[in-house]
């Protein structure tokens, strides 16, 4: 009992003991409020742009992927690795182009 | 080489995950958005080469990851420069398949081969906590995949718009739902000699490609808005799932960034048509093909006017209201309607836009098409800002839209769109409506716009029409 309640605790004081799971949880949830107060101050005219860009971004999964290719030769999980990451390439590159083309057609009216 | 130390690679991680808030912080005006969107390319060039200065994948062989890398980047670079404005929305459903789809094989990786990752304990176990996690980010991200497939097809005019509609769909929604709960729990609690246990994470990924499919094909055309930033979202919360089974912060923070954008979005494209999340979900509504409604008046008068009609009134306007709908898009009609904005600013008259929150098949979409045909952003208005200028102007240009425009929205309870936000055209002197028929919109309903004394009906295809007008002119 004692045990769960200085668990508790530590949590709560943020200090060093948490898992590393509570770490990042505690870091996703912060996120969320960042990415909720980010986008809020989005312009209605760009959401567009900012679908293509989030698109763009969320393909850092490629991480994931590069560290998949980490393995001793090849086998199915490089494959898969090799796969994703020509995936999330197409992603990468296509969305970012694709948003600075948008975003190079906003143009301000002519004084 | 020597691998980077755990601080330096978290630090890394870090620059890049505050990079991409800055390309998304950027949005918040054109001006910045530019400057934006070379962070988030920055920070994923620091992501990359952070999680590359690693040994272990120089060791297996950097030339394959440098050849996906420049094959998938050539498609994607290719694609970007050729896509039309107005195939934007499937454009977008198509990238989030992609993301979804890496995020099956990333976990796919992690669970075939978990040392890499590592996310085993000493007995060559994988973490309970990474089993839930990668399980997540796999059916989640398989979810993403098929379901964006079907709004691709759907959007892309390969599959009917309408909805198709399986007796007892909920019924098999739910139950499908529940197995694959239950299929995480026997993951995560198989022990590691069960090989039927681990088998599992292969069923609970197939039934989320199948959930994700059985999910969207019921969903109409006209809830697509909804659909793709629905879509939008699950792709951001598949790469957190990834996210946490890699202990990577970058991940982590932008999986919930694009997971809370997405969200957000389908929360603003919900309001504008003043739909629940739950109905829209639950499918069934608006097929493309919806038919004349029924009863609403088809015998009534209407009002028929010209181009030479159109082109007296608006050159002698004070201030002409263009409202643009999703049919402008469709007749591709933006870029003459530019050239008829432009020759009434050279009579004098001033010209705005009037953007419905969900005009076109995205959000968004309609301020890029009238991006691309030039018009200046600063002419281009949001329902809010906007709507009780109708009073004062002197005509609204009502070009491929309908349903947005509708009166009864406000009046009458009983119609199918009571309660949604619309555009207050009918204040204007005179509402000058480019349609080709009597046809209802996606709603299925007529509108007591077209009957109005102040409405003249313009009937021709948008682009034919508007060419017309400035021809008139």
């Amino acid at each position: 009992m004692s045990a769960i309640l200085m668990t508790a605790a530590a949590g709560v004081a943020g200090a060093a003991g948490a898992s590393p799971f509570i770490e990042q949880l505690s870091i996703f949830v912060l996120a969320i409020f960042v990415g909720y107060y980010v986008v809020w101050s989005v312009t209605p005219a760009l959401h567009t742009p900012l679908m293509s860009v989030t698109n763009a971004i969320s393909s850092v999964i490629i991480v994931g992927a590069l560290i998949a290719t980490g393995g001793e030769g090849f086998n199915a999980a490089t494959i898969l690795g090799l796969i994703a990451i020509g995936l999330a390439s197409v992603n990468i590159f296509g969305g970012f182009a694709v948003t600075q083309r948008m975003l190079g057609m906003y143009k301000k009216k002519e004084k | 080489m020597s691998s980077l130390s755990p601080d330096l690679t978290a630090v890394a991680y870090l620059i890049a995950a505050v990079l991409f808030i800055l390309a998304l912080r950027g949005l918040s005006s054109p001006e910045t958005s530019r400057r934006g969107n070379i962070f988030g390319m920055v920070g994923m060039l620091i992501a990359v080469l952070t999680t590359v200065w690693n040994p272990a994948i120089f060791n297996f062989g950097i030339q394959w990851v440098i050849l996906a890398v420049v094959a998938g980047g050539g498609v994607g670079l290719l694609i970007a420069r050729r896509i039309p404005m107005t195939a934007m929305p499937q454009l977008v459903a198509a990238f989030h398949s992609l993301v979804g789809l890496a995020a099956v094989l990333v976990a796919s990786a992690a669970f075939l081969n978990p040392t890499a990752f590592p996310i085993v304990d000493a007995l060559g176990a994988i973490f309970v906590a990474s089993r839930i996690e990668m399980s997540l980010g796999s059916a989640i991200g398989a979810i993403t995949f098929s379901g964006s497939v079907i709004a691709f097809l759907k959007l892309q005019g390969l599959m009917s718009g309408a909805p198709i509609l399986l007796p007892a769909r909920h019924l098999i929604n739910l139950a499908i739902g529940i197995a694959i709960i239950a299929m995480i729990v026997l993951f995560a609690l198989a022990e590691n000699t069960d090989a039927l246990g681990l088998h599992v994470f292969w069923w609970l990924t197939a039934l989320s490609f199948l959930i994700g499919f059985l999910l969207i094909i019921p969903i109409g055309g006209a809830d697509m808005p909804v659909v793709i930033s629905m879509l939008n979202s699950y792709s951001g919360w598949a790469a957190a799932g990834i996210g946490f089974t890699l202990g990577n912060n970058a991940l982590i923070v932008t999986g919930a960034l694009v997971g809370s954008s997405g969200a957000i979005l389908s929360y603003i494209m919900c309001k504008g048509m003043n739909r629940s999340f739950i109905s829209v979900i639950a499918g069934g509504f608006g097929g493309e093909t919806a038919g004349p409604a029924a009863g609403a008046g088809a015998e009534r008068p209407v009002k028929q006017g010209s181009a030479d009609d159109a082109a007296f009134i608006m050159k002698n306007a004070g201030t002409v209201i263009i409202v643009p709908g999703y049919g402008m898009a469709v007749a591709q009609a933006q870029h003459a309607l530019k050239e008829m904005a432009d020759m009434l600013k050279e009579e004098g008259v001033t010209i705005k836009y009037a953007i419905h929150p969900v005009a076109g098949r995205m959000p968004g979409h309609m301020n890029v098409l009238l991006a691309e045909a030039s018009v200046p952003y600063d002419e281009v208005f949001e329902l809010e800002d906007i709507n009780t200028d109708f009073a004062n102007a002197d005509v609204a240009f009502v070009i491929g839209a309908n349903d947005v425009t509708n009166p009864a929205a406000k009046t009458d309870t009983s119609s199918p769109i009571y309660g949604m936000p619309v555009l207050d055209v009918e204040n204007a002197k005179t509402v000058l409506f480019v349609k080709r028929s009597l046809g209802s919109g996606y709603a299925g309903i007529g509108n007591e716009l077209f009957f109005r004394d102040n409405t003249m009906m313009l009937f021709q295809d948008a682009k034919k029409m508007t060419e017309e007008i400035v021809k008139a002119m």
